[in-house]
């Protein structure tokens, strides 16, 4: 559906967008996932077409629009400050597009009639946008770019001035309406969670550039790089060495401060000395007691935090000092409780062990 | 929205102003009170009074003053100064829009520049800057000079003592009146708007007559007050770049209290011009809280 061949936007000395390629697939629900200011918001514009790339092409369902403007391009964007219209109602909002599209007045009224019950803002129509609360400002905008029918719907952080519990059901909401409607969605965020719980792609994006697409599975489980390991839910990002490699099985990796690792001798890239293992903190088994695994280590608990559902804990590891986070399920009456100052032993799988670069 | 209004209500310090907020407001009523309304009332009481033959005001009342200005000649008078106003009040809207819109969208540290640039005018006394312009107009001025010498005229042609000077004088004055407010319209609107206008499909002439236009009414309309009501009343452009050969309302009134020594009249004249724009003033405001 939309296709983006080699887009460079700089911003003076500063280049906001650096030879990005990104296929969207039709239908698709896409996410440019990054830290503010990493060119996600830019990448956007150039798609909308508020920004001319300095180099590259857009696609867009076969046709060159690089040289489009905004208004002949058939994507409409849901901006991050909603941009209602304040001197027209939520009705003469929604029907902005197809008014300008001079669509007839009868389809107009049926298709803003339909849009207004797709968002549930029926019996607000008349309200003009200063008396209507974030969420239903938030449909209104969704509602508007919707209507006529884009190819493509761009979502600018629109979720960002909500409150979370709300922010969590548009979250739903928005997905549900996307599978419904089929539209391709690209929808951009800093906010992992929210990427990884709406998006069918995730595309990571780090200063100008791509750094790994996946889906929220293969970026959350496999990242490529030390960047998406820490940007993407949280991980131990541990500098190692490779120690030895025991014939075709097996290496070990020596975490820098003494711990020794055995992964499975295709995780460490041949000819690499030095790396990063990123280590998910939900993925260190935990336990009073001795256990079997992999690769087991013992430590010392020497912080707690109790963060409802689950408690964080900080561990250093008895070789070496290793520093390390890890999280366990809060305490109920048939788990074991651990809590600061206990000594414990600590279980890690190699495939739960990511090698980056 | 509905929490702030909660809040107003909530708060009895938010209904009305109490002795802080009276005292805060003194300086400036008693200010208004000593030279605004009390002017006024005395002109309205002298409205109703006669003259004596040496131009004395005698507390006798009449309505022969107010008889004497639906004169047709006053009428004709008060109309031609509307015209001219009203495409004076045209010209500041056709140069002062684009004016101030470029001035809004520039980054914060230029637009205070060019806001400055704008008021630069206000520094220096009004009559020396229309004496200025006198000197660029008239018969062997700067104007003459350089059409001469582009080789566009081969004699002097007459600027000065036309309406399309008073038209210039007028737009000079009062340019910087429209270009302001309209500014702080414009800075105001949310640039997203505007991109959200497009992005819907609304082209370059649609965007600004659907957004821009209806989003910087409040300062065309201030604009439009500030220009076009002082502009019906100017009397000293009028007189010195018109030469004083086409007589405007103000020009009239001037006279009555200076020259003609009949206060009384030109009380009545300027009781009526004032209530005329009480009273359109009323009404415009009344369209657009009907509006709404």
């Amino acid at each position: 559906m939309i296709d983006i061949r080699g887009i460079t936007k700089r911003f003076g000395e500063i280049t906001a967008v650096d030879n990005v390629h990104l296929h969207i697939e039709a239908g698709e629900f896409i996410t440019l996932l990054g830290p503010s200011g990493c060119g996600k918001t830019t990448l956007l514009r150039v798609i909308s077409g508020f920004e001319p790339p300095d180099a590259g092409t857009i696609h867009l369902a076969g046709q060159d629009v690089t040289h489009h403007p905004p208004y002949r391009r058939s994507v409409n964007q849901v901006f991050q400050s909603y941009a209602l219209f304040p001197h027209m109602t939520v009705r003469q909002n929604i029907a902005f597009g197809l008014r300008m599209k001079k669509t007839p007045a009868a389809e107009t009224a049926a298709r803003v009639d339909e849009a207004i019950d797709l968002v549930a803002l029926r019996g607000y129509e008349h309200r003009r946008p200063h008396q209507l609360s974030g969420g239903q400002r938030q449909r209104v905008a969704l509602a508007r770019a919707l209507v006529p029918n884009p190819h493509v719907l761009l979502l600018d952080e629109p979720l960002s001035a909500l409150d979370a519990k709300l922010r969590r059901q548009m979250q739903l909401e928005l997905k549900r309406i996307q599978k419904r409607l089929g539209v391709t969605f690209v929808f951009v965020t800093h906010d992992q969670e929210e990427a990884l719980t709406m998006s069918d792609r995730i595309a990571v994006i780090n200063q100008g550039r791509i750094e790994q697409i996946g889906t929220p599975g293969e970026v959350y489980h496999h990242p490529r790089t030390a960047f998406v390991a820490d940007f993407i839910g949280e991980a131990n990002l541990v500098p190692a060495t490779l120690a030895s490699r025991n014939g075709a099985s097996t290496c070990v990796v020596r975490l820098d401060g003494g711990l020794l690792l055995t992964l499975k001798a295709g995780q460490w890239p041949d000819g690499l000395r030095r790396a990063h293992l990123a280590i998910r903190p939900e993925k260190i088994l935990i336990s009073k007691t001795l256990i079997q695994e992999e690769n087991v280590f013992e430590a010392r608990v020497t912080g707690e935090v109790f963060q409802g559902v689950i408690d964080r804990l900080s561990l250093e590891c008895d070789a070496g000092g290793i520093r390390l986070m890890a999280v366990v399920a809060n305490e109920s009456a048939i788990m074991e409780a651990i809590h600061e100052g206990d000594r414990v032993w600590c279980g890690l799988h190699s495939d739960d062990v990511v090698v980056v670069p | 929205m509905q929490t702030i209004a909660k809040f107003e209500t909530n708060n009895p310090r938010a209904r009305a102003p109490r002795l802080a907020g009276w005292l805060l407001l003194a300086p400036m009523l008693t200010w208004l009170l000593l030279f605004v309304i009390a002017p006024m009332a005395i002109l309205f009481v002298y409205s109703f009074c006669r003259r004596d033959d040496l131009g004395r005001v005698v507390h006798e009342f009449t309505w022969e003053n107010y008889a004497r200005a639906f004169d047709p000649i006053y009428l004709n008078i008060l109309g031609r100064s509307i015209g001219y106003a009203a495409i004076t009040t045209l010209i500041c809207i056709a140069a002062g829009f684009p004016a101030a819109w470029f001035i809004a969208r520039q980054p914060p540290v230029m637009r205070n520049r060019l806001v400055m640039l704008v008021m630069i005018p206000f520094w220096t006394s009004f009559l020396i800057r229309t004496y200025a312009w006198i000197t660029i107009l008239k018969e062997q001025g700067l104007m003459n000079g350089l059409l001469h010498a582009a080789g566009l005229t081969a004699a002097p042609v007459e600027f000065l003592y036309t309406p399309a000077a008073v038209i210039i004088g007028l737009v000079y004055a009062y340019l910087p009146f429209m270009i302001l407010p309209i500014y702080g319209s414009a800075e105001k609107l949310d640039f997203a708007l505007v991109e959200a206008a497009y992005d819907l499909g609304a082209g370059p002439l649609r965007v600004f007559r659907e957004i821009i236009i209806p989003l910087t009414r409040p300062g065309i309309a201030a604009g439009t007050l500030l220009t076009f009501v002082p502009a019906i009343g100017m009397f000293a452009i009028t007189d010195l770049m018109g030469g004083a050969k086409v007589p405007m309302i103000g020009n009239v009134i001037q006279k009555q209290f200076g020259g003609a020594r009949n206060a009384p009249f030109g009380a009545a004249l300027g009781v009526i011009f004032t209530l005329m724009f009480i009273i359109a003033y009323t009404l415009a405001q009344r369209r657009r809280s009907s509006e709404q």
